[in-house]
């Protein structure tokens, strides 16, 4: 289980990002975070794996404090924790498997990850991924040559491959087309469930978050307003969300 | 708010403005420096029928082309491995001094502050200070070039991992890799195409930048130069020149289809 | 708690294939390959076949530390004096920045000539392959081919400098030209508008970002270019004082001095550059 508690964070001093940000989720549910821009969505997002530092509270993964962990323990939790963003942020220049095998470098001595030395079972395992997210026959291809979308589930199968009990994704579809978005969401609901994760998204686009998340988190100024199940989001909380009508986005 | 019509006037009086600048720089500029603008037009055909004429090859003047040609091809090397140990070099100290894989702030000021320093240190005063102590060799001139090199590509590899490396740091770092492991897994595959791009462009810049070093401190075809301009050999200068010429454009061709396959 | 991983995703079960393969070898990855490795054998050859005129690698790195030492902490503007020294870099300034005007009038009346995007391709091909060989010509040879005709002195050291500077403009000024998105072009174009019109109303406005960073970028080169003049064919200004002061009669306070003011100078140009290109960015 996930929990954050009391999540307090400034980037300037007397501005508060994020005020006493609290929600609980169980694995096996995909949460959206939604939201204006600037509300602290992706400070919230960052700080669940220390990507960004928050000032004050508590993240508890299976109750164990990540914000107290010292650098190696950092670590070992981060590669508990897959991200997904919404530029992809993979290395271009190499080849599909080779990102996608990125993400066992948390589990590697540093020789071995210096030198890109991966056992046939990594191999065999980022292989059998690949054809899940429907990659398989573009291992060998370099990431420049693929599409957003391609490039997205590239991206999932990287956070995978950590065997995570996490899942964050920045924006994940904020890049993409709607059929590609489509996809991905599928894609993510989908190993939610398999694999009994904890998938935490944020996301602009509201009707993709009533369409696929099971628990919705909403901000405002840094402010956890809403919290509850999808179905529960009524019109009323998304005009205090967005201070204005946005009923229309949503037909 | 402006309205559209004030703003048009407003941006017409702005580009006068800049013109008037400029073009009032210039005079004070050719003034000061007691340039007259004619005389220097007038130079420009003059030099060219006086370079057509004394530099052009005689049957003579092949008999100098092995010299010219040996000179050269030691101005290259010394290019080449001036630009290779000064990258070696600049590529770690990048790491440290980036913002992305850099160790803290107080590195990060101090290599800035260092590469600007080497950068802008005038070529002239490395080559002289280095004569000084190393006499008339080839030594000398690959120590200029080196320093020189080393204030450059700081800077440009620092560019370059910030621009290209900071998306896939920050994903490769999520997933709970070492600093060693993100640096030698994302940021160095990432980067290589473009830090092997400015090494082939420092290389051109090099040689020809080889030319004054070797000038100043009597080394490569700087010196070969030199020794034919002062003592009238046109011909030969005119060959030599010729010579610069086609290694490099040469060098630029090269490096442009290198460019090509690897971008 | 690493323990329990196993228990989130089950090993999928495979058939023991061959082995996997991470990368085909393409062209790209033999050629950064072989480049490397072609520039380290060339660079080794060059270092252990290095001539060093016999001199005492030891003792010349002692004796650079003193001269070092001599120029960087403790600089004084010897028998010259300030104000003659201030003079002449002063006028290596000026020079610098009347030749990068020279260079960016004359390199984007050029560049326009030369861009594929905008005139016929043998007007164009002609212009570059002539600007490649002026640019293939180190500006100090160019100073001392116009110091034969002209005589030595500011004559022949702008001309010199501003030949480099129009050939490098052009270059840099017609990649951003041909950078420039067709549809910008073509929807004046259909209005009918005449060559120079299309050039200063569509294309001017949308390159003038780039256009003042490199100006900027080639003014520093041209100072530098400025000096180095001054000092390999004695065309004047704080070049020559530099190599007097270090070639002539070693006066490495001086040159310490000297250096110490050109290092300056490129710092308020390197100021003021970041500051105009942060304005016209902003715009």
């Amino acid at each position: 289980m996930l929990e954050v508690k009391n999540l307090q964070k400034s980037y300037e001093k007397d501005k508060p990002a994020l005020t006493d940000i609290s929600f609980n989720v169980q694995p096996g549910t995909f949460v959206a975070i939604i939201g204006p821009s600037g509300a602290g969505k992706t400070t919230i997002l960052r700080s669940l794996n220390q990507l960004i530092k928050d000032d004050d509270g508590q993240i508890l993964l299976d109750g164990n404090d990540i914000r107290t962990a010292n650098k190696t323990q950092l670590r070992k939790y981060r590669r508990q924790i897959g991200m997904v963003f919404q530029n992809y942020n993979l290395v271009e220049r190499l080849t599909v498997i080779e990102n996608v095998l990125h993400g066992r470098l948390g589990y590697k001595s540093t020789l071995a990850g210096v030198f890109g030395r991966y056992t046939q079972e990594e191999k065999e395992e980022a292989m059998s991924l690949l054809k899940k997210v429907g990659l398989e026959n573009f291992a060998l291809q370099r990431c420049s040559e693929l599409s957003g979308g391609q490039k997205q589930r590239v991206g999932i199968a990287r956070s995978l491959i950590q065997h995570p009990k996490v899942i964050l994704c920045d924006e994940p579809i904020a890049s993409l087309d709607p059929a590609s978005a489509q996809n991905v969401m599928e894609l993510l609901k989908s190993l939610t469930e398999e694999y009994n994760l904890i998938c935490v998204a944020n996301l602009h686009q509201i009707n993709m978050a009533k369409t696929y998340a099971d628990q919705i988190i909403g901000i405002r100024k840094g402010h956890l307003v809403f919290d509850e199940k999808a179905d529960m989001l009524s019109e009323d909380i998304l005009r205090t969300l967005y201070d204005q009508d946005i009923t229309k986005e949503l037909e | 708010m402006q309205s559209p019509v004030k703003y048009l006037s407003h941006k017409g009086w702005h580009q006068t403005a800049i013109i008037a600048i400029i073009g009032g720089m210039y005079v004070f500029g050719s003034w000061i420096l007691g340039f007259n603008n004619v005389d220097g037009l007038l130079a420009i055909p003059k030099a060219f029928s006086w370079l057509g004429i004394n530099f052009k090859p005689t049957a003579n003047s092949v008999t100098y082309l092995p010299r010219i040609w040996q000179k050269l091809m030691q101005t290259v090397l010394l290019a080449i491995s001036s630009t290779v140990v000064a990258a070696t070099v600049s590529i770690f100290v990048a790491l440290l001094g980036s913002k992305v894989t850099g160790i803290n702030g107080f590195v990060q000021t101090i290599v800035r502050g260092i590469a600007s320093f080497f950068r802008n240190i005038p070529l002239v005063a490395w080559s002289m200070i280095l004569l000084f102590s190393f006499k008339q060799s080839d030594f000398t001139g690959f120590l200029a070039l080196l320093l020189m090199s080393i204030g450059y590509l700081i800077r440009a590899f620092m560019e370059i991992i910030e621009d290209e490396a900071s998306e896939t740091m920050l994903a490769l770092k999520a997933t709970g890799a070492s600093y060693f492991q993100v640096i030698f897994q994302a940021v160095l595959p990432q980067i290589l195409p473009s830090i092997l791009s400015w090494i082939l462009y420092m290389i051109e810049n090099n040689v020809r930048d080889a030319t004054l070093v070797g000038i100043l401190t009597g080394t490569g075809i700087g010196f070969i130069f030199d020794i034919y301009y002062k003592s009238f050999r046109f011909d030969a200068a005119g060959m030599t020149v010729l010579a610069i010429i086609i290694v490099v454009i040469g060098l630029e061709t090269i490096s442009n289809q290198i460019r090509k396959v690897i971008l | 708690m690493t323990d329990s991983e196993s228990k989130v995703i089950q090993k999928p079960e495979l058939p023991k294939s061959p082995n996997i393969k991470l990368h085909e070898n393409s062209l790209s990855r033999t050629m950064i390959i072989a480049v490397f490795a072609s520039l380290v054998v060339l660079t080794i050859y060059t270092l252990t076949h290095l001539d060093t005129a016999g001199v005492q690698i030891n003792t010349a790195f002692r004796q650079l530390g003193t001269t070092l030492n001599q120029m960087f902490l403790q600089p004084n503007a010897g028998t010259d004096g300030v104000p003659l020294l201030l003079q002449a870099l002063a006028s290596s300034v000026i020079l610098s920045i009347l030749t990068t005007i020279i260079g960016a009038v004359f390199g984007f009346l050029f560049a326009v000539l030369a861009s594929k995007n905008l005139t016929n391709a043998y007007l164009g091909a002609t212009i570059r392959i002539i600007m490649a060989m002026v640019r293939a010509i180190p500006t100090i040879i160019w100073a001392l081919i116009f110091s034969i005709v002209c005589g030595l002195g500011a004559t022949a050291a702008i001309l010199g400098l501003s030949f480099h500077s129009v050939a490098y403009l052009t270059k840099a000024y017609s990649e951003s030209i041909e950078g420039i998105d067709e549809s910008t072009i073509e929807s004046l174009k259909v209005t009918g508008a005449k060559f120079w019109v299309v050039v200063f109303q569509a294309i001017w406005p949308t390159i003038v970002a780039s256009f003042v960073s490199w100006t900027f970028i080639r003014l520093e080169i041209n100072f530098a270019n400025a000096i180095a003049v001054g000092a390999a064919a004695g065309a004047g200004g704080i070049g020559y004082q530099l190599f007097v002061a270090s070639g002539m009669s070693f006066d490495f306070h001086e040159t310490g001095f000297i250096v110490y003011l050109v290092v300056l100078v490129t710092f308020v140009l390197e100021f003021i550059a970041v500051k105009i290109r942060r304005f016209y960015l902003s715009r």
